[in-house]
């Protein structure tokens, strides 16, 4: 006895009416076992029905892979209304991963060859969407047919499969190419709109066939005039524009054989011209018009005066009220921006106030088009511009942000004291959001500048004891407090008002850093080996850094506790090494303009940017250490290879066996790397630690 | 609830996940903003953004790559939605629900391939009447034996009277409701 079968609205019916998610599901799994054994033994009459609800519980998320071989049978059916569904299963359902897509094929060629208008526009339909290389392939010669079939519906329809045909398999423009020609002749819209995409497509992937449509720059140039005169289309116009998608695709095409060609940029000149100062503008259409016609003048060799209305022509629409313009118009500015510099510069005040958009759209373009536009005449004012913003930004935005500034920064500081107060004020105001190699740059910045050391440590001391929950601040003012305490006690300094800080205050500082909860474990490492330092920079015994190392001696964080043990042997066996070993930084050498990406990735790969190049020969003296630091007998060595790297030659010890030297990395300064990735700290040290 | 198409090969995880990323970054924006939204892990990295326009109770929502005109998406929304409006007059939300494969016809006949195909609204409903037409009188011919059945079953057939009285031969004839 069979059920009657639900038809696809009352199946949507029953899904609506779920009150839960579990009840959808079991709603959908019984339909599924109907619609299963429907397909193993029921009527074909009702097949299409089946499928067509599977494909709608297919759409809501839930598997229907059962139903593919239903798409061939169905497709492999004589009647449209089976063809329909089964062609849209096709489309939904199969892809080039399944294996069953290619038994469609032999059907697509029956239905090519002999169906109706609707059966092959179904069939082409198809296989413009998802056929593979080997489809397109076999039912090449089948779609070149089409394209003289005397209806304009599947001719449409050919020619943009003959596009999709190119895109999987190149070889397939010799195919294609010779019909342009006569295609470009046609009336339908539609045809012209489709060979246009093509002729696109071919040129963008030959150059000969770029040089060969040249040829038909004229005509192109005459359709488009004929167009914007005739009006004659009301059915193709869009709010008074005569077929604005074919209009775009014509500028975009001419864009293409004009660009780095005279003869024709001069052709389509007086055109172009016409477009740009006759373009009704109250309307979308009409824009989207408009904009086509100025990327393509700023695009190929035009006249310079038609140049500068074009880049005009954007500036005035940054100051559009539509939103939609100005999206546009800071898209557009964008792509100009390396070619067009001083045009794109004139309208940089406008750029920077769309800065304050509240819709993120637009103020992503903006800081985007903000960032290409800094330069070293005004990257202070610019600087100034963006840090505002960074203060108030969405927070998908702040990453995008701080780390621009920190690029232009890098690139066009005017003086390092600036450059250190720019890094210094991007990491107060968004800390959370630099780069990992933000710390890593910055100490190395200010390593490098042995003038600006007392001001560094002043102005990093000030901000550490502002706030310690900014973890990159908070580590770089951690290592520069260890590496320049003399200096900070010292009391004066040119640049920045005196200040007088005790000891005793230092200590408690790096101390808080260490106990707060929100400080990370690196941050506590560093903090820690900041105290280390200052064992030998501060005149006062050491006895409250030797407490808190001991105290540390038995942290339950691994890390710290090897450290503070390590630390703590240094004081008791090793006292007369201590000197030596906490020695300042010597002045590390700049390895390239920016981090690796990968550096910034691997830990590891940073650990071994400590060591200065060349990094070959002092492998070899490293390996020396290594057998030195076995045996306490052979302490009286230590202090040589240890110069100039004494932490990092550590370190750098450990990571001989795990990987090579990288060739040319930005150096990072050895207290810094130790610090950087705790988990790589030497065994070697621990073999110290009898 | 949506109907999509991907024009290129990808999981179905993957393809729930867009849509749920799509809804999510759709439905968070504000009334006066702009048609255009980039970011999203997931759909196809920098080089694509999502366009879409609001209709009372619904969002249209086109992804495209660079080689689109933002603008022009725009119009081409518009014309999808006039078409929807003329193929299922005056439509609403219910009827695309309903009717989700009707959509994706009506939508095969706009783009194919992710590209646009046709923007003239009168061809695209002409084209859609006809093949409506189409299935019309496939299910018509096919449909035939089923409703005679259910035209038989559905007769109101008066009672047979036990004794026939021979004097009055005027049998009534039933009153058989008319094949359509």
């Amino acid at each position: 006895m069979l059920v009657p079968s639900l038809k696809v609205q009352d199946l949507i019916e029953e899904i609506r009416g779920a009150k839960t998610q579990a009840q959808e599901r079991e709603v959908i799994q019984k339909e599924c076992a109907h619609i299963r054994a429907s397909f193993r033994d029921g009527d074909p009459l009702h097949r299409h029905r089946q499928l067509a609800k599977l494909l709608y519980v297919h759409m809501l998320g839930y598997p229907a892979h059962f139903g593919q071989m239903e798409c061939l049978k169905l497709i492999a059916s004589p009647r449209f209304t089976d063809k329909r569904v089964g062609y849209l299963g096709a489309m939904l359902l199969l892809d080039e991963r399944q294996d069953a897509h290619l038994l469609i094929t032999n059907s697509i060629k029956n239905d090519l060859s002999q169906g109706t208008q609707a059966v092959q526009g179904l069939a082409l339909c198809t296989l413009s969407t998802m056929g593979s290389a080997e489809m397109c392939r076999d039912l090449a010669t089948e779609v070149e047919k089409l394209l003289l079939q005397p209806s304009p519906y599947v001719r449409k329809k050919a020619v943009l499969t003959a596009v999709h045909m190119i895109r999987k398999v190149p070889e397939l423009s010799t195919v294609f190419l010779p019909p342009c020609a006569q295609l470009l002749h046609e009336r339908h819209h539609g045809i012209l709109l489709g060979t246009i995409t093509l002729i696109m497509e071919l040129c963008e992937r030959s150059p000969a066939a770029l040089k060969h449509f040249r040829k038909v720059v004229p005509q192109l140039v005459q359709i488009l005039r004929t167009l914007l005169t005739t009006g004659y289309s009301t059915e193709h116009s869009i709010s008074g524009v005569s077929d604005p998608f074919l209009q775009v695709q014509i500028l975009r095409l001419l864009r293409i054989l004009g660009r780095n060609h005279e003869e024709s940029s001069e052709t389509m000149n007086d055109l172009l011209a016409q477009v740009a100062t006759n373009t009704d503008t109250s309307r979308n259409a009409g824009n989207a018009v408009l904009f086509e016609t100025v990327l393509t003048i700023l695009d190929i060799r035009s006249a310079a005066g038609l140049r500068v209305l074009a880049v005009n022509i954007l500036g005035r629409f940054l100051l559009n009220s539509d939103k939609n313009i100005r999206y546009v118009a800071l898209t557009s500015l964008l792509r100009l921006v390396q070619s067009d510099h001083s045009a794109v510069q004139r309208h940089r005040p406008t750029v920077v106030e769309c800065l304050q958009e509240p819709d993120t759209s637009l103020s992503r373009r903006a800081l985007e088009l903000s960032l290409a536009l800094v330069n070293s005449s005004n990257v202070r004012a610019m600087t100034q511009e963006l840090q505002g913003f960074l203060q108030s930004c969405p927070t998908d935005l702040r990453a995008d942000c701080a780390s621009g500034i920190l690029l232009a920064a890098e690139r066009y500081a005017p003086t390092k004291r600036w450059h250190i107060d720019t890094i210094l004020r991007v990491l107060t105001t968004a800390g959370a959001h630099v780069r990992d190699d933000a710390v890593a740059n910055l100490t190395q910045l200010i390593g490098g500048a042995q003038e600006l050391h007392a001001y560094s440590v002043r102005r990093l001391y000030c901000a550490l004891a502002e706030d310690i929950s900014q973890q990159p601040l908070v580590q770089v003012a951690a290592w520069c407090i260890g590496e320049y305490g003399d200096l900070l006690l010292e009391g004066s300094c040119e640049e920045i008002e005196p200040l007088q800080v005790e000891e005793e205050e230092v200590l408690a500082l790096l101390e808080r850093v260490l106990q707060s909860h929100m400080s990370l474990p690196a941050t506590r490492g560093y903090a820690l080996t900041a105290l280390m330092k200052l064992s030998t920079r501060l005149r006062g015994d050491n006895n409250r850094i030797r407490q808190v190392v001991s105290i540390y001696g038995s942290c339950l964080d691994v890390e710290l506790q090897q450290r503070a043990v390590e630390y703590d042997t240094l004081f008791r066996k090793y006292d007369h090494m201590r000197a030596a070993i906490l020695e300042k930084m010597p002045l590390v050498e700049r390895g390239g303009p920016q981090v690796d990406e990968e550096a910034k990735e691997s830990k590891e790969a940073r650990l071994l940017e400590a060591a200065p190049v060349p990094t070959e020969p002092q492998a070899s003296k490293l390996l020396d250490l290594l057998d030195l630091l076995d045996g306490p007998s052979e302490d009286a060595q230590h202090p040589r290879p240890l110069d100039p790297s004494p932490g990092g030659a550590l370190v750098h010890l450990l990571d001989l066996p795990c990987a090579p030297p990288p060739a040319a990395r930005t150096e990072v300064p050895m207290a810094s790397s130790l610090l950087c990735a705790p988990h790589h700290i030497p065994v070697l040290v621990g073999k110290w630690v009898h | 609830q949506s109907s999509t198409r991907h024009d290129t090969a990808q999981s179905e995880d993957t393809q729930q996940q867009i849509i749920r990323e799509t809804f999510h970054l759709v439905s968070k924006r504000d009334e006066n903003v702009c048609n255009f939204l980039e970011g999203g892990l997931l759909i196809g990295g920098s080089d694509n953004k999502l366009i879409y326009r609001h209709y009372a109770t619904l969002y249209f929502v086109f992804c495209v790559d660079s080689s689109e005109s933002e603008l022009g998406i725009l119009d081409l929304i518009q014309v999808f939605v006039e078409t929807l409006d003329k193929c299922f007059e005056n439509v609403c939300e219910l009827d695309l629900i309903f009717h989700v494969d009707k959509v994706h016809n009506i939508l095969a006949e706009m783009v194919m391939g992710g590209m646009v195909l046709e923007t003239n609204m009168n061809e695209i409903v002409t084209q859609i009447d006809a093949q409506n037409k189409l299935e019309k009188s496939e299910a018509g011919l096919a449909g035939a034996p089923a409703r005679a059945v259910s035209a038989v079953k559905n007769m109101n057939l008066p009672e047979i009277p036990r004794n026939i009285n021979i004097g009055d031969i005027s049998i009534k004839v039933p009153n058989l409701p008319s094949f359509k």
